[in-house]
This record gives C-alpha cells, structure tokens and sequence, in this order.
C-alpha cells in the first residue's frame, strides 16, 4: 500500500510535464488529460483512504521511503513520503476538490486559447501542494512549498496580457518569499537545534530544546504561514490574486495554498506546544486577520474580492483554532475541509455569475440573478448559509466548535479570543448576506459594456454545474457528517491530540450567542440591501467603510513603510558608499596617480639620464664597500 | 737584481716609459671625449690603445699586446672609422647640453666614482708583486693556451657561440627585406621618359672648368654652377666646392687683355689672382 | 716605481671613459667611450696577472676582448640601422621609451 503514495503526486505531475512539454498536438484534448490524471490522483486517495480505515488507530501511518536525496555525513535528506491521517485529510481535500474545480475549468476555459498550458499549471499545482502535505521532513515541505508558490506565480498571472494580473502574479510571489524566509529560517535553526528536520525525530524531541529556541522556531513558522495563508501582515497579496482565472481563485483559496498554513502550524503542533508565547502570537495573527478579512470584505463591490476578504477571514479562524494548541487543533482541520467544500462552491458560483455576465465583476451591475440562473442561486445560497454557520449546516459545526474553543483557552484571553470569533462571525453574517442580496434578489441593474453588448444572463453549462452541486452536497452535509459521535475527532485525534480545554460558559450558550450574532449581522445586511434599492455608484461612506474599500490601507502601509523605508535606507547606504567606501578607493587611487605623475617625470626616456643613475648607484656601491672594509 | 726584489720595483726604463706613455694615454682618453668631430675621437682612441699596447707588453702580456694592436687597433678601430665615413665624416657634434642638469651630474658622478676608485687602490695594501717570470717560464703563449684549453674551455667554447650569435645579429639588424620586386632597367628608363625627366646620362663633373674633382660642380654655358654634376651625397652633406666665380672672373681678365692690346681703353689694374694662367 | 701606478692610470681611464659616456650625445663617440673603459679594464687585469704571478688575469683580459668585438659588431650594426631610419646617430633622438 505504501508504494501508492508516490503516485498520488506522480499522477498530476506527469499531467504538467506531458501538457507543458507535449506542445500544441495536445491543444484539443489537453483539459481531459489534465482532469483525467488530478481524478486519477482522487482515486488513488480514495483507495488508500479506505486501507487506512481498515486499520488500526495506532497504525494508521505509512512511509515510503523513495530515496535518499541528499547523502551527506551529519546531513541527510531523503524523499520519504508519511501518510497519517492528517496526510489522508489533506489528500483527499486537495485531489477531491482540486479535480471538481479542473472539472469545472473544462467549462470556464473552453474559449480561452491557452487552455492547455492552464491544465498544466492546475496539475503542477496540485503536485506541488501534494508533496507538501506528503512530505516527511521540513525540508522536502519546501519543496512542495515552493512549488505551490511557483504555480500560484503561474496561475495568478495566467493573463499576463493584463498588467494587472502580472502584477498580482508578481506580489503574490515576492511576499510570499517573505513567508518563504521564515520557513527556511526555522528549518536551519530546527537543524541546529536537533540535527534533523525529519518529523518524526524533531517532533518527538521538541520538549528536549530550550523554550527559547522553540519560540524563535515557532515564530519563523508563523512567518511562512503568514505568508502563504495570507495572515496579517502578509496578507496583502491575496485581493490582488483575484486577477486569475476565478477556478483559481477557488483552487487558491479552497483547497490548496492558504491551507498549507493551517497545515504547517498543525503538524508543528509539537513544537507550539512547547512555545506558548509563540502560540498566544499565534492567536492574536488569527483573531486580527478574521476580523480584517471581515471588514474589507463587507466594503467590496467586486464579487471576487468581497470572497477573498471571506477567505481571508476564515482562514484566520482556522489559525485562531491552531494557537489554541490541543484544543483547537481538530476544529482548525475540520473548519478548513468543511470550508474547502462552501468556499470552493462559492468561488465557482461567482465564476458562473461572471461566465453568464460577460465577465463583469461589480455586483453594483447585477441583482435579481435568481431568475437566470437557477442552479447557481440554489448552489451559491447552500454554501452562503454553510459559511454564515446556519443551523445544520457544515460551517455552523466547525465554527461553532472554534468559537467554542477560543473560551475553552480560559482566562482574560479566551474571553477576549472568543469575543472576537463571535463578531467575526456576526460580519460574516453581514458581508453574505450583502453578497447574496446584492447578486440574486432586488432589481436588474447590469447595463450594456462600452462595446454595447447587454449582457444576457444565462445559467453555465452542465460541466460547470455538476461540480458545484457536488461542492454544495458537501458543504451542507460535511459538517453534520464529521461532527455526528465525534467522528473527524476520533479519526484525528492520534496525530494531534485533544483535550477539551475549561470553558467559562458552557457549550449551549456559546451556541447561543451565535445566533444571536447571525440574526444581528443578516438583519442590518437585509435592512440596508434588502429593502432598499443598491444605488449602481457606491456611495462615498465612512471613513472606514473607504480604508476597508482600500483593504483598510495595507498597501498604503506597506509602500509607506516597506518601499519607502527601504528607498530610504538605500539612499543613505548608497551615499555611504559613494562618499566614504569609495572616497577611500578613489582618494586611495588619486594619491597613488598623483605619486606616479611625479616620479614619471624621472622616466624622461634619454637613455643618458639613465645612464647616470646607473653611473650613481655604481659609485655607492663602491663607496659602500669602502665603506665596510674601513668598518 | 734579484727575482724578488723585481716583483715590486721597475727597472728606470719602465718607469720612464709609464709616466712618458702614460701622460700619452690620458690625453688621448681626454680627446677622445672631448674632440667635436668622431673621426678625431675615434684617431685619439687608437693612439690610446696603442700605449695601452705597450703597457701589456710591459706587464709581461705579450700575446696581449699584440692582439691588442692586431685587433683592436686594427680591426675594432677600423670598423668603428668605417661606420664614421657612412654616418658622415664631416657631421660635427654640437657639444651644447640639451638635458637641464646632466653635464653637471655627469661630472658629479664620473668625479666621485674616480675619487672612491683611487681612494680605494691608494687603500689596498698592494706591495706583493709576484711578477711573470715564472708564468712565462715555458712561454706566454703556450701558458695561455694550456689555460684556454684546460681550465676555461667551457668559457672559452661559449664565447665562440657569442661570436657567432653577434655577427647572425648584425646581419639581422642591418639587413633590409625586400618587400616588392625590383624594378627592370627597362621599367626604370620608361618611367623617366614618361616624366619627362633629364634623358641622357648626367654630366660629368668639371665639365667646362679646369678642375676635375668629384665634388666641384660643372658649370653651364653661362658660367653658373649646375648641381646634377655632383653627387647627391655630398650635395647632402654640403661639400660642394663652388668655382663658378673664377671662370667667370677668368673671362674677364681675358676680355681685359684683348681690350689692351687693341688699345681701346687704359689699363685697369688687375685684382683677379689667375690672369698670368688664364693668358697661357 | 711600484706597478700599482698601472693601476692608477686603468681607473683614470675608467672613470674618463664613463663620464664620456655621460657627456656625449653621438653614439659612435658613445661607443668608443664604452672601449675604453673595457680597455682600462684590461689593463688593471694585466696588472693583476702580474701582481700575483699567474695568467688567469690575462685570459679574463683575452675574454673581455672577445665579448668586446661582439658587443662592437652588434653595437655598431644597431646605430647603422638607427642612422638608416631616423636620419641620426644621437642617443637622445631615440628616446621614444616616455609618454
């Protein structure tokens, strides 16, 4: 069974290599390649899925040990894959979703002519998040990190005829780096701390280092998290990431990439629980990135951007669950499945709204969509009331549980953790339901482009349907599913642990108060979108409504600090070394110029002027052996 | 006297021979370096070898004394005059210092260099003189040779190889390499027609004139000197004799005398030096 | 008289041959200067051979002859051909060797 695990990246890495390399031949058949080869991978996962049921709970982990990558006395890296049931969840997530998305692409890509090289990409993608989740030690983790980072470069910047796109592309690359730096930081101090970066070794022995060190560890972890799971404060790239095809703003965001966060803090459970500073710096990134993605994304009118800012929120939710250590580790995991399902449905709804609105981005142009598009209203409305945790639906279980958590931590901070998960969740609400109301109910308000083609709204086609049906069966039954007898604790539990933690407030009221905060958040969305008409320009606003409009200034932070701080620091460090490091060479050059020009005039070229000095230094010979002799 | 008291005194004769030849010898140093024109110098260095000449033989260094004449006087000076002529005998040097200072540090050094020298000698204790009889015992010729072919045969076969290396080198350095083909008598004689240069051979020199010298210009039928007579290296070099003022001076003297025997005019005074030749 | 006045005249020479190589500008008198000092050379060797009763000096003095006639013949081969390019025989014409 072990020998599968390889093919489980092998499948959609051939799938990139023969549609990157096979040329235009493949031009007609390369998008069934690519999602013939991603549901190959699915199967694989399924098969090995159901071997790891039939075994038991303590050996449920496999390794296959492929090769020794680098074979160096005192360093040794190989490419051993270890599936465990963390491994299994990922898997079956990323191929699960990735191939319903590739499914989805067949539709949404059919006019696009670079349609091939596009599979390509999604299945390099997909490789490179599988051998992140499938690696065994922190280094073959970034490879498939980088990998990730790469494909996303590739993928955002599809369009690269459009300035904005790769310029996306672009800043998404350079902070992630930023991300990047931290993981390979915290591999070279966990190799100097344990002479390994293998899971097994340095997990078992995290206790044995100082505290110190698993705090500077933990914190260069966060780092790459930050950077790859969009957290404050590299968060900024994930709104501009928006300038991508939409199946991969929903690949992005739903089952690849900024999960890989989730997924690095969780496996480094290990190393967080011996760090509790680290861990509470854990939280609060978590708790101030969902209540950032929140507001930004209630000021967006871009469908795409208002979802990122979702994105951006729940996935704060996912590492607000992480920081709480053992408490919080299974809910983080389940909450970012259950949001694989509704995020990825949601993305691929607002594709099909685009895909029936010549692309128009603005939901100011669209309202009463209902009527058109049926299916996609039914599917885009499950997964709305998954995320704002409606009653029985997959993200009431598995926010329901984090919020819970968040109190569970004790103390001022839950208090203060779980107060911010309950608004978080009242904006969510609020931000939905803004979406919701402004795409499908109210009056029409599209208008003809400036070509004067009016758009004529019209449901997808049954290719691009049929995955977003099957997203929305999982986002209304997955949660009841995995939270039904504890199921996805039980199933996790021997990789994570769990403990429950000592709630000040018991479980019913906390359930309680999130409803109340849904109530609150739908109703002011539905008084001021629901029963007014939207006006078509977006009215001027508050002052924060337009710093939320702005992703509440984080661009503006980040060019007056960064770029400027940095042309700043560049100035001086080149003044520094025009006046005095080269003042030293040049001034050294020019004394040593001017010395020659002097003594140059002795070189006259008459060969009796050197004749004389000859003559001279023959006399002070003999004077200097007279000179002995009489001495 | 006896062999050891002749190690470090002369015979009178030789001391005689040392100051009179001696004083010779430093002249002619002195001359050669102060003399403007090279043929001097290089005459004063021959007089110079010469008494060194002596000197050798004096000391018992026969085979010396006369490769020193044979050679050096002989040959060396001999090429060195040779190369003289071909530079130009008569090109005298300007003895005018053209680099600020080098005659004064010339003098400077050559002063202190000779003073440490002779400090230097006047300090060694140079009172042991073996002398040569006993080198020379079977023959100077025959002790340098059995030397020359013994102890310093190696020098002796490199200096062989210095020679012949030194006259390859002077082949090299004087040999002019032909870069184009030579031009015929035929192509020669075509290209002067065409310019309409002067056709027939050039005139001899002294044509017209008394005198038959190379270096006297012929003079044409009105009595001025024509300079294709001449060589053109000795036009170069300015060494023209100009006679052109006598022959005309000489017809006058002559129209003066016909003049007088026809009686037409009184006698004027004769100033011009050659009227008895010009009236044979 | 004692021989080392031999020795006294020799480096008379010498030094009156250096100091002409120094004042002259026309390389032949250059040149003969240069023999001279040779020649003043061997005749302080000379001396030597006779001072300490061997003929090692007079076959040093029979070698800086011969080396003597192979530096005049190269010697004087070289002011030939710079005589044939430049129109001179100065030393201080040839001094192309400064910026």
């Amino acid at each position: 069974m072990e020998n599968l695990i390889a093919l489980l990246i092998a499948a959609p890495l051939l799938g990139a290599a023969v549609l990157l390399v096979g040329g235009r031949r493949l031009d007609a058949v390369g998008q069934w390649i690519g999602t013939l080869l991603s549901t190959t991978s699915f199967v694989f996962g399924v098969i090995l899925f159901v071997d790891l049921l039939g075994r038991n709970t303590d050996d449920r982990t496999l390794i296959q040990h492929l090769y020794t990558w680098v074979p160096v006395a005192g360093f040794q890296a190989d490419v051993t894959f270890r599936l465990d049931q963390l491994s299994m969840t990922f898997v079956l997530l990323i191929t699960g979703v990735g191939s319903l998305i590739h499914l989805y692409s067949v539709g949404y890509m059919e006019h696009d002519e670079r349609r091939r090289r596009f599979f390509g990409y999604l299945n390099l993608f997909l490789a490179a998040m599988l051998l992140l989740v499938l690696a065994d030690n922190y280094l073959l983790l970034y490879v498939g990190w980088e990998g990730v980072g790469l494909a996303s470069y590739l993928l955002i910047g599809f369009w690269q005829h459009k300035p904005s796109a790769a310029t996306a592309a672009k800043k998404a690359f350079l902070v992630n780096r930023v991300g990047d730096m931290g993981l390979s930081i915290a591999i070279m101090l966990m190799f100097t701390t344990f002479g390994t970066f293998a899971f097994g070794p340095v997990l078992s022995h995290a206790t044995d280092a100082s505290e110190g060190r698993l705090t500077a560890i933990g914190l260069m972890l966060l780092l790459a998290a930050c950077g790859k799971s969009a957290q404050v404060p590299l968060q900024s790239w994930l709104g501009d990431a928006m300038e991508g095809p939409t199946p991969v703003s929903a690949l992005i965001h739903a089952a690849t990439m900024v999960t890989a966060g989730v997924y690095l803090i969780v496996r480094s459970g290990a190393i967080f629980n011996a760090a509790p500073d680290a861990q509470l710096v854990v939280t609060v990134v978590g708790a101030v990135t969902l209540l950032f993605g929140a507001i930004v994304g209630c000021a967006k009118d871009d469908i795409k951007k208002a979802l990122a800012g979702s994105t951006m929120s729940q996935i704060g939710y996912m590492v607000l669950a992480a920081g709480l250590g053992p408490i919080g580790y299974v809910f983080a995991i389940m909450h970012l499945v259950t949001h694989g399902f509704f995020k990825a449905g949601l993305f691929l709804g607002a594709g099909s709204v685009m895909h029936g609105m010549n692309d128009e981005v603005d939901m100011r142009r669209y309202g009463g969509l209902r009527k058109y598009m049926p299916v996609t209203f039914i599917t885009f409305g499950l997964g709305y009331l998954a995320i704002i945790g409606f009653p029985g639906l997959s993200g009431f279980f598995s926010k329901d549980k984090i919020i819970e958590a968040a109190f569970a931590k004790g103390g001022t901070e839950g208090w203060i953790l779980g107060t911010c998960a309950l608004v978080g969740a009242a904006i969510t609400a609020f931000y939905m339901t803004r979406v919701m109301l402004m795409t499908f109910f109210g009056e029409k308000r599209w208008q003809p482009d400036e070509h004067g083609h009016e758009p004529h709204p019209h449901e997808s086609p049954k290719v691009m349907t049929i995955p977003m049906i099957v997203l929305a069966v999982g986002s209304v039954f997955a949660g009841g599913f995995f939270s039904i007898g504890d199921r996805f604790l039980h199933w996790l539990e021997p990789i994570t642990g769990h403990s429950e933690g000592d709630s000040p407030i018991s479980a019913g009221v906390v359930t309680g108060a999130t409803m109340v905060c849904l109530i609150i958040g739908v109703g002011i969305a539905y008084l001021q979108y629901g029963r007014r008409p939207v006006p078509a320009v977006a009215p001027r606003g508050s002052l924060l409504t337009r710093a939320a409009r702005r992703d509440l200034l984080q661009d503006d932070f980040n060019h007056v600090v960064l770029v400027r701080g940095g042309e700043h620091l560049t100035r001086s460090l080149v003044y520094v070394d025009h006046t005095l490091v080269d003042g030293v060479v040049n001034g050294t050059a020019a004394g040593f110029g001017g010395l020659s020009g002097r003594l140059r005039k002795l070189q006259n070229g008459y060969a009796r002027s050197y004749a004389v000095s000859m003559f001279g230094g023959a006399a002070l010979l003999v004077a200097a052996t007279l000179l002995m002799r009489a001495v | 006297m006896s062999p050891q008291l002749a190690a470090y005194t002369t015979s009178t004769g030789e001391a005689f021979q040392f100051w009179v030849l001696g004083t010779v010898a430093v002249i002619g140093a002195l001359s050669t370096v102060f003399m403007k024109k090279a043929v001097h110098s290089a005459l004063s260095l021959a007089g110079t070898m010469i008494v060194l000449a002596v000197f050798y033989l004096a000391n018992g260094a026969y085979f010396l004394g006369i490769v020193q004449i044979v050679v050096y006087t002989g040959a060396i000076m001999m090429l060195f005059l040779f190369v003289v002529m071909l530079v130009g005998v008569t090109a005298a040097d300007s003895l005018k210092e053209t680099i600020k200072g080098q005659r004064w540090l010339a003098l400077l050094c050559g002063v202190g260099f000779g003073v440490l020298l002779l400090a230097g000698i006047a300090n060694a204790s140079l009172k042991d003189f073996a002398g040569t009889g006993q080198a020379n015992a079977n023959g100077n010729v025959q002790g340098l040779a059995a030397l020359i072919f013994t102890k310093y045969v190696f020098a002796f076969e490199i200096t062989g190889a210095l020679l012949i290396t030194a006259a390859i080198g002077a082949m090299v350095l004087t040999h002019r390499e032909r870069t184009e083909r030579p031009r015929t008598q035929r192509e020669l004689s075509e290209q002067r027609v065409r310019d309409g240069k002067h056709l027939p051979p050039l005139p001899a020199p002294g044509v017209y004139a008394r005198h038959n010298a190379v270096d006297i210009a012929g003079l044409l039928p009105d009595g001025t000197p024509s300079e294709l007579t001449v060589s053109k290296t000795l036009r170069d070099r300015g060494q023209m004799r100009d006679v052109s003022a006598e022959a005309l001076g000489d017809l006058r003297a002559l129209e003066q005398r016909s003049e007088e025997r026809l009686e037409r005019t009184p006698v004027e005074p004769a100033h011009f030096k050659r009227s008895e030749e010009a009236s044979k | 008289m004692n021989p080392v006045y031999y020795l006294y005249l020799a480096a008379l020479l010498f030094t009156i041959g250096a100091t002409g190589v120094l004042i002259r500008r026309n390389a032949i008198v250059v040149f003969m200067c240069i023999e001279l000092m040779l020649n003043a050379c061997n005749l302080a060797f000379v001396v030597f051979s006779r001072m300490h009763g061997n003929l090692d000096g007079q076959i040093i003095a029979f070698f800086t002859m011969v080396v003597a006639a192979a530096e005049v013949v190269v010697g004087l081969a070289i002011i030939v051909s710079l005589f044939r390019t430049r129109h001179s025989a100065s030393v201080d014409d040839a001094s192309l060797m400064k910026l």
